[in-house]
């Protein structure tokens, strides 16, 4: 008995020391000589691995951000105010100054305003109904609602609501990390300067028909009127293809295009409630 | 032993109402619109604006491009509007819109073969002038420009012409009527497409489901000439897919990738031929064409020659108008065609059938999960691995499905319509190819 | 005017379903299914009707109230896991074994994997192979099969007992399994009659029935259970030759779970191979490893082993083994 208990010892340990052997050679002989500073940079990053950044993972941007030695264009959207100096400290270089964004979704389109004409019945992804057609409703540039953007966001910061058929951005979980917006076939979803205390004016329509054809398709379209760029007072709005856009680093938000718009395309976020036409434009929050 | 293509494919229903049904005139609508892109390639070029008056067979849009098609107008009468119009594509692409005056036809167009010139007297040149000025794209329903298809590039060698008489999608029966009422005509086609590409032998591909049709051809290439053959084929779809019909005549197999012209084929529709025989013989351009209209809830399921332009909704009525239980309306068949979001739509060059479903068997099954037995893979023509293909898809594997040489899918829906999961594969799958396309497309 | 539905192609649809699938195997069962019943009596039905309570019963629990995901025991899959599992179990068993099997079985073979689709065991097998190892004595107490006459359970050789037997005594296996000693004849062997074993595996006839019923349906194809039998004929045909001490090759088909095995539990949608080739390796897989734990291993039969051993390969074949491409 005793010796069966003698021989397990000796030949697990056997193995063991063999084994060991074995993997120290292997690893001499495959080993990879890497950059330290890239573990150093890691070690400071979140680690969540999330991919906001474009990169695979953390060490994918460790990587890239040692490979490039710079920052320019390479950040992580998770990692808070602090993250990005210490990197830029460890590795001696001077990390830019990050205005926060966030994904604003352009189409006003829900059930209410752009009534459904036909039923779509394949497979449920907003890419594959974009390249069959131009979906559910008339208008060949709005929102399909089947959530390609939630299913690409790792943060849970947007989510299709049922009862307007749109996407709703959740500003505090949002990374502005840009997924949504590629993952949306049709370039509604775009980031923006989160702005003074969040509040962000901005046409909330990527239609660009004619008037008369946006109009029928949905009733908060931007028709490409131009009165709303008429009434801006700082010209931060142009109309370009029959569609308003407003470039939010010249938009002083004083509000004017939002009472002025004859659709209610444009919309305005995070205001304190006006006491009158609340309900026209349709306010959030 | 009839002959087929050796892998995968699937046998739905044959359900070809119409087979019975001679082609006949559709009469002429109020008002059509022509979209100056019904061919694969450049959109043409508008030729008339609002307010012109047009004939029938004037030229209305100018091919712009090497891979691109002329445009006639199909009626006579005045341009309401050139604008943009939805058509099959699902979206709104600019179209001639013209409302019907009469029936005037351009002075140059003969009703009748010119009787007074031999027909071998046609050289090569004067042949695909003719194709090219007749705006004729394949009319099987990819719609690739002919004249193109008929220039094979420097250094290749045809052979073979191929004749696709196979029509293996269910329902439709345009192309089997045609070689019932045309069979002289198909062959005189034949012959000038033989000319064209140089080439002494043609074989016409037949599936046995339609006896009638291969009597016909046969007596009718008997009687005449000259290098044509007739091949019965075993029912079996997607056999009027290019490379599976080649595979099933000739046994030899297009690479990936590769053209038919590649192994020294080139394959043309009998629609295509018959349009080709008109153009040469009678100067017509590619202004009507016959449409399957067909159901199992509609009236009167017929097949109809019917002008390029013709909103769907007239040669619905045609049939016997709308039933109230339509779920589905199909622009070709039920297998390939493009489901339609209205009945505005026109028929274009490549439009083979308009097909009705009831709204009970309009709608998919739930997809469940996928419990791998392996019919996709058994079914696919091309050799693939359709469930693995959309999971790839799934997580967006880019490199891991050109890997798994899904750019290799032709699109016949076998996989789809075997699933007993009731997956969605083929929705996947094109959404795959065409985010390999890109990524291929960037690489060069 | 009607909203039309529209979708991508195709719009028709084969009319195919998992349940038709599921169903179709459960029908091919039936006449194996009676046999049990004619050789073991009312026994074969009690262990058949637990088991098929049991893992529909836990597969309900499971997605109900475990995953919180819709129940889908109405497409059958569950209904197979029971029949097939109470196949491999003797007709006398305690049934409360029974319910530990299909506890197993549906609990840690499939369900513990995402349920139908993903898991990588025949979850039948699993269950099987638990009770096989845990309860030896149980599972390999064999009642004398005759019929509804009510006799103490006596406990029956089974044929491929006398395999390692011949071997040991290195006696011819003719002369070991001849109907004189106790042992049956080829006959015997093929309709289950008078043979001890697992209520659903003795009758090879019956069996092969429900294979051709498969066939005949297009639920299954041939490749898998051929693969298997040829390789087991040649490997098997082969060792007798060399040394006749070794059992011949229609003793391996017929006897013990080969038939069962091979036609309704290899042949596991999920479990098994995609492309053509990748069957052949696996049912050539399973067919040497049968004979070789059979001739060499401890344990008197193989198959159960063999399904599951090749099942873990049947991933890393779907990688390298791909379909022919059309070119």
């Amino acid at each position: 008995m005793s010796n069966i208990i003698i021989y397990t010892i000796v030949s697990l340990c056997a193995i063991g020391i063999v084994s060991a052997v074995v993997l120290y050679l292997v690893a001499r002989q495959f080993r990879v000589d890497e950059d330290p500073r890239i573990d150093q940079v890691e070690a400071l990053l979140p680690g969540a691995n999330c991919g906001g950044c474009g990169k695979p993972g953390c060490r994918g941007l460790a990587e890239a951000i040692v490979r490039a030695n710079s920052l320019e264009g390479l950040s992580c959207p998770v990692g808070g105010e602090t993250t990005m100096p210490a990197i830029a400290a460890v590795l001696g270089l001077e990390a830019g100054t990050r205005v926060p964004r966030v994904a604003v979704v352009r189409c006003g389109g829900d059930r209410e305003r752009r009534s459904r004409v036909n039923h779509y019945d394949g497979y449920p992804s907003c890419a594959v109904e974009h390249a069959l057609y131009r979906g559910e409703s008339a208008c060949p540039f709005g929102c399909l609602g089947l959530g390609d953007c939630a299913r690409a966001c790792t943060f849970d910061a947007i989510r299709v609501e049922e009862a307007t058929g749109l996407p709703v951005v959740r500003e505090e979980a949002c990374v502005a990390c840009n997924a949504c917006a590629k993952a949306c076939p049709r370039g509604i979803i775009e980031l923006r300067d989160k702005g003074v205390k969040a509040r962000r004016v901005f046409v909330s329509c990527v239609n660009r028909d004619r008037g008369v054809l946006a109009r029928g398709a949905c009733g908060a379209a931007c028709i490409g009127c131009g009165k709303c760029a008429k009434d801006c007072s700082f010209e931060a709005i142009v109309v370009e293809d029959n569609l308003a856009y407003i470039d939010f680093r010249k938009c002083r938000l004083c509000r004017k295009c939002v009472s002025s718009c004859p659709t209610g395309a444009i919309r305005e976020v995070n205001f304190p409630s006006r006491k009158v036409e609340l309900s026209k434009v349709g306010i959030e929050n | 032993m009839l002959k087929t293509f050796t892998l995968g494919g699937i046998h739905p229903p044959d359900e070809k109402l119409s087979s019975g049904s001679a082609i006949v005139p559709l009469p002429l609508p109020e008002q059509v619109k022509i979209p100056l892109s019904q061919h694969i390639g450049v959109p043409a070029l508008p030729l008339v604006k609002k307010g012109d008056r047009v004939k029938v067979g004037q030229l209305v849009g100018e091919a712009a491009g090497f891979i691109s098609a002329n445009v006639h107008s199909s009626v006579s009468g005045v341009v309401v509007n050139v604008e943009a119009v939805v058509d099959t594509s699902g979206y709104a692409r600019p179209a001639v819109v013209i409302r019907v005056e009469g029936d005037e036809w351009d002075k140059s167009i003969g009703r009748q073969e010119t009787p007074d010139r031999y027909l071998s007297a046609f050289s090569r040149e004067e042949i695909l002038t003719a194709v090219q000025a007749a705006g004729i794209v394949g009319m099987g329903g990819a719609t690739f420009p002919t004249r193109v298809k008929l220039s094979p590039p420097a250094g290749s060698h045809p052979e073979l012409l191929i004749i696709n008489g196979v029509e293996c999608e269910p329902f439709l029966t345009a192309d089997h009527r045609l070689m019932i009422e045309k069979s002289r005509e198909l062959l005189i086609g034949t012959r000038f497409l033989m000319k064209a590409l140089g080439v002494e032998q043609a074989v016409i591909g037949i599936e046995n489901n339609k006896p009638d049709a291969i009597a016909k051809t046969w007596e009718a290439v008997t009687k005449h000439t000259l290098g044509i053959k007739v091949c019965p084929l075993k029912v079996k779809y997607p056999q009027g897919g290019e490379k599976q019909l080649i595979q099933a005549i000739t046994g030899r197999r297009v690479p990936s990738g590769a053209l038919p012209i590649s192994v020294g084929v080139v394959v043309h529709n009998v629609g295509t031929v018959y349009a080709v025989y008109e153009a040469i013989t009678m100067h017509k351009p590619l202004i009507e064409r016959v449409v399957t209209v067909t159901g199992k809830s509609l009236a009167r399921p017929g097949n109809y020659l019917c002008r390029v332009g013709t909103p769907v909704a007239c040669l619905i009525d045609a049939a016997g108008g709308l039933p109230g239980d339509t779920g589905k309306v199909i622009s070709g068949g039920p297998m390939m065609g493009k489901a339609l979001a209205s009945t505005d739509v026109v028929v274009t060059k490549g439009t083979s059938g308009v097909l009705v479903i009831p709204e009970n068997e309009a709608r998919r099954k739930t997809a469940r999960d996928c419990i791998r037995c392996a019919k996709c893979v058994r079914v696919c023509p091309m050799g693939l691995e359709p469930y693995l293909l959309m999971t790839l898809g799934e997580y967006q594997q880019v490199e891991k499905l050109e890997r798994a040489r899904v750019m290799d899918c032709i699109e016949c829906g076998s996989c789809n319509f075997t699933c007993p999961a009731h997956r969605p594969l083929l929705d996947m799958i094109r959404l795959d190819k065409s985010r390999v396309g890109q990524v291929i497309k960037s690489r060069k | 005017m009607n909203k039309f539905i529209v979708s991508p192609s195709p719009h028709v649809h084969g009319g195919d379903s998992i349940e038709r699938n599921m169903y179709g195997v459960l029908v091919a069962l039936l006449p194996a299914l009676l046999c049990s019943i004619l050789f073991f009596g009312w026994g074969a039905l009690y262990v058949t009707i637990a088991a098929v309570a049991s893992t529909m019963f836990f597969e309900y629990i499971i997605q109900k109230y475990l995953l919180k995901q819709p129940v889908t025991i109405e497409d059958g899959s569950a209904i197979i896991t029971g029949v097939l599992l109470a196949f491999n179990l003797p007709s006398t068993i305690p049934l409360w074994l029974v319910v530990l099997g299909a506890l197993v079985a549906i609990g840690i073979g499939k369900m513990s994997f995402g349920g139908i689709g993903n898991n990588i065991f025949n979850p039948a097998l699993v269950g099987r192979v638990f009770l096989l190892i845990s309860f030896p004595v149980q599972m390999t107490t064999w009642p004398v099969p005759n019929g509804f006459e009510t006799t103490d359970a006596v406990t029956a050789p089974t044929p491929l007992l006398l395999v390692k037997q011949a071997l040991r005594t290195q006696k011819p296996f003719a002369e070991v399994f001849s109907p004189g000693e106790g042992g049956h004849s080829l006959l015997e062997l093929g309709t289950g009659s008078g043979v001890g074993g697992s209520l659903g595996e003795i009758s090879a006839f019956a069996l092969l029935l429900g294979f051709a019923y498969l066939l005949l349906k297009r639920v299954i194809t041939w490749h898998v259970p051929v693969s298997i039998f040829l390789t087991i004929a040649l490997f098997s045909g082969i060792l007798h030759w060399i040394n006749p001490a070794y059992a011949g090759p229609l003793f391996h088909l017929l006897s013990g779970g080969v038939m069962l095995g091979a036609i309704f539990m290899a042949t596991d949608y999920v479990t098994s191979p995609m492309s053509r080739r990748g069957m052949w390796i696996y049912g050539a897989g399973i067919g040497t490893l049968t004979i070789v734990i059979r001739n060499f291993g401890a344990y008197p039969e193989g198959v159960s082993f063999a399904i599951l051993i090749m099942n873990a390969f049947t991933p890393l074949i779907n990688r390298y083994c791909k379909p022919k491409r059309f070119a």
